[in-house]
């Protein structure tokens, strides 16, 4: 529960309540002007952390070498291999596969089904286990046009507005079109979405669209739609064979140029293996756990961008790696749950963000960028953020709004994880309004795919987070549930395609691996920046400084 | 305001003493302590089911059930981690199976010897009625299991207190894929879009949006309509 100092501030949105319930009964979300594109342009740049000064720096090797990047980016992708690639005999391999499937994420999970379908032999590998990911972790829900009055137009310009037209139009394209029937290839496998009574689509407002567009499974989605995808993968244990606990720490190519496996690395046994396959599918995710400019991150443990590091290692292109995304509402209090997630779509049913003194002074549905960035604007220079016991500072979300504006039980039936989330910590979310501030939440760009899912590297397949160019330099809420399960199907059917034209593997070969970290020691880069880092690590200082013989592989510092 | 310097609490963790900070996780009190997180941890948000743990109160008997990313450790708490649960996971075909009592008893006929202990409910760190939910399914009433269990995250804690050796969550996940796939249901509106994408209905403004520069499409978006 809040300490009775924070009390006195909630007693300031309750006394500005009425009134901001009288303007939403009228105006529905449209409670606060929308920002021009003047407006938006100028926050953004006095206010999101991306457009700092010290946010980004050169990429001093690789292909994308000359261009700036968010600094951790850089500091990650200057690194050297975890392994010496002369300690491999790559004439004998412990796996052989058609299709290798790297992260079991909903993207990894939709490209192993669909190349079975495919009739394709899958080895889907993952550092933790089936399912383990940012997927499962999304709350509000996963856009697809398919109301009456929305079409896969309006749902481009959307996208590609929210992006700030920098998104490569053929993925904006592909991730639009095939929506409506991503929609019902989930729900022909069971996934269950918050429906009508006539059967049609609950839908509900995003940031940043123009219709009714975010289809939803209660605040689970990503959740209802991951467990499904996994549960498929153990239905089909003949073409799809997985292994848990192994991180991919390396890719393999052979004389011609082409991907043809990949290096494993057991966290428990401490044993590599070679994975040697016709088409390796990358779907790590993004690098949330990079705690970049020390951002509280709503990320999943083992989001560290590792597929990032050895797709780039062996030369795939990257798109809008000086672009992060923060979200707007991360939970400040209580401490235990400080950066968790809390949903957009609190804000799509009438949640309303207001300063310590309960004035209103953002339209709730901007892109993420702007939401943010007035929400960093309100804590700083406007000082009307609210401080925690713990020196943190947010902004009120009023949640008890939902209830009233929507009824009475909508919370409890439309937002079960958020109220448990708070209530596990006293605090009831339909009474008191909760503390949020921007979070790190989504890694924007990614690398470079076409409508294929083809990397510039023949025999290399990206999908979801780890891609690059379908949401421009910032992604709109339910896009990245949509962007999954889009270019993870993709990705399966055009490797099956791939492989059924006929692959020659030739000599297998980690070459570039060598090559790469001869660019790496040019630059004087200290030995002891590793990557990919493939766990974060959180033991404090004082007791890694006891810790004299453990490896901390990878660490970024 | 400074970081006021928290109070320590002792915390045993698989039965050795540890001091860690009043209010910390457990997952933060096992990291605090100096353990490298492999396995029984994964979202650290209470959403994937990874980090199921058991532990005892101080002057408590009973062995309770909690998430260790959710679960603040108190004085006194004895603490072991169960990062996987070995239970049977039937292998089916979505597409071949009826949404009825039938297909409950082919694939886990172990629910229709549940003694109604209510052990199940009281263990799950999600508040679901998990009892409920498997009577559900005792009576074929596949929708009310698949909404009871909806919030389910199969942590596995309720299988493992189950004295019938019910796997209840791999249950309710067949529940969940029948109701979605058979009893939802469908809407014609979603089948409509999808035949009009595939006869190419919106490819000419898709085109002509394509071949936009910067400048026109920023005017055609900052003027579109909006309705929500």
């Amino acid at each position: 529960m809040y300490p009775d100092y924070m009390l006195e501030s909630i007693k300031k949105v309750e006394e500005t309540r009425p009134k901001r319930i009288e303007l939403a009964k009228l105006k529905g979300t449209q409670i606060f002007p929308r920002m021009t594109e003047e407006e938006r342009e100028e926050i953004l740049r006095k206010f999101h952390p991306d457009y700092k000064e010290t946010a980004k720096r050169e990429l001093r090797v690789g292909v994308n070498k000359g261009e700036k990047v968010t600094k951790e980016v850089a500091e990650l992708l200057e690194s050297y291999a975890r392994i010496n690639p002369d300690d491999f005999d790559l004439t004998e391999w412990d796996y052989d596969t058609d299709v290798l499937v790297v992260g079991a994420g909903s993207a990894g999970l939709s490209a192993s089904i669909i190349a079975a379908q495919n009739g394709m032999n899958v080895l889907l590998v993952t550092k933790l286990r089936l399912g383990d990911s940012n997927s499962m972790m999304a709350q509000g829900g996963i856009q697809a046009a398919d109301q009456p009055d929305d079409s896969p137009v309006l749902h481009y310009l959307d996208v590609i507005g929210g992006g700030h037209f920098d998104n490569k139009p053929e993925l904006v394209r592909a991730l639009v079109t095939d929506g409506p029937d991503a929609i019902k290839w989930l729900e022909e496998l069971g996934v269950m979405f918050d429906k009508n009574p006539d059967g049609s689509m609950m839908v509900a407002p995003g940031g940043g669209t123009c219709r009714k567009r975010m289809h939803s499974a209660r605040d689970y989605t990503g959740a209802a739609i991951c467990r499904v995808l996994r549960d498929e993968v153990y239905n089909n244990p003949d073409k799809i064979k997985y292994v848990e606990y192994t991180a991919i720490v390396e890719l393999i190519k052979d004389d011609s140029g082409q991907v043809v496996g990949a290096i494993g690395y057991h966290l428990e046994t401490k044993k590599y293996c070679v994975i040697r396959a016709k088409a390796v599918i990358i779907a790590t995710g993004g690098f949330g756990r990079l705690h970049i400019q020390g951002f509280e991150t709503t990320n999943h443990y083992g989001a560290t961008a590792d597929g990032l590091v050895i797709a780039y290692r062996a030369g795939a292109n990257l798109l809008y790696m000086d672009s992060v995304q923060y979200h707007p509402t991360g939970a400040v209090f209580p401490q235990q749950i400080l950066g968790f997630l809390c949903t957009e779509k609190l804000r799509s049913l009438g949640a309303q963000p207001v300063n310590k003194d309960g004035e209103l002074f953002v339209y709730p549905l901007e892109p993420r960028d702007v939401e943010a960035a007035a929400f960093i604007r309100e804590c700083t220079e406007r000082g009307k953020g609210v401080y925690t016991p713990y020196d943190r500072v947010g902004i009120w979300l009023d949640t008890p709004l939902i209830d009233i504006l929507n009824g009475e039980g909508t919370v409890a039936k439309k937002f079960p994880a958020m109220a448990r989330q708070f209530r596990r910590f006293d605090i009831d979310i339909t009474r008191y309004p909760i503390l949020v501030y921007p979070t790190l939440h989504y890694q924007n760009g990614g690398i470079e795919i076409n409508d294929r899912a083809e990397t510039s590297l023949p025999g290399l397949y990206v999908a979801g987070e780890a891609s690059g160019g379908v949401h421009g330099r910032n992604r709109l809420m339910g896009n990245s549930q949509l962007d999954l399960i889009v270019f993870g199907r993709r990705a399966g059917f055009y490797a099956a395609e791939h492989i059924k034209s006929g692959v020659k593997i030739g000599r297998m070969s980690l070459e570039h691996v060598k090559e790469y970290e001869k660019e790496v020691e040019a630059l004087g880069v200290d030995r002891s920046h590793i990557a990919p880092i493939i766990l974060p690590n959180y033991i404090p200082d004082h007791v890694r400084a006891k810790q004299k013989t453990a490896e901390y592989f990878g660490t970024l510092l | 305001m400074a970081k006021p310097k928290p109070k320590m609490v002792t915390v045993y963790i698989m039965g050795e003493a540890f001091e860690v900070p009043e209010g910390s996780t457990i997952i933060t009190a096992l990291e605090y302590v100096g353990f490298q997180l492999k396995k029984g941890v994964g979202c650290r948000e209470g959403f994937c089911g990874a980090c199921a743990t058991v532990y005892r109160e101080k002057g408590d008997h009973k062995l309770k059930g909690g998430l260790a990313c959710q679960t603040v450790v108190k004085d006194g708490m004895v603490i072991s981690q169960i990062p996987f649960v070995p239970a049977e996971k039937p292998v089916y075909d979505i597409e071949e199976l009826e949404p009825n009592i039938d297909t409950i008893k082919e694939f886990y006929p172990e629910v229709f010897r549940c003694v109604a202990c209510n052990t199940c409910t009281k263990a799950c760190p999600q508040e679901i009625k998990v009892m409920d939910y498997i009577q559900a399914l005792k009576r074929g009433d596949i929708a009310r299991a698949a909404d009871l269990s909806f919030d389910c995250i199969r942590c596995g804690l309720c299988a493992l207190r189950c004295p019938a050796e019910i796997v209840q969550y791999n249950a309710a996940m067949l529940a969940q894929r029948l109701y979605g796939r058979y009893l939802a249901k469908k809407s014609e509106e979603l089948d409509r879009r999808i035949e009009e994408i595939k006869e190419g209905k919106y490819d000419k403004e898709l085109d002509k949006l394509m071949k936009m520069d910067k400048r026109e499409l920023s005017e055609l978006y900052y003027s579109r309509e909006i309705k929500l």
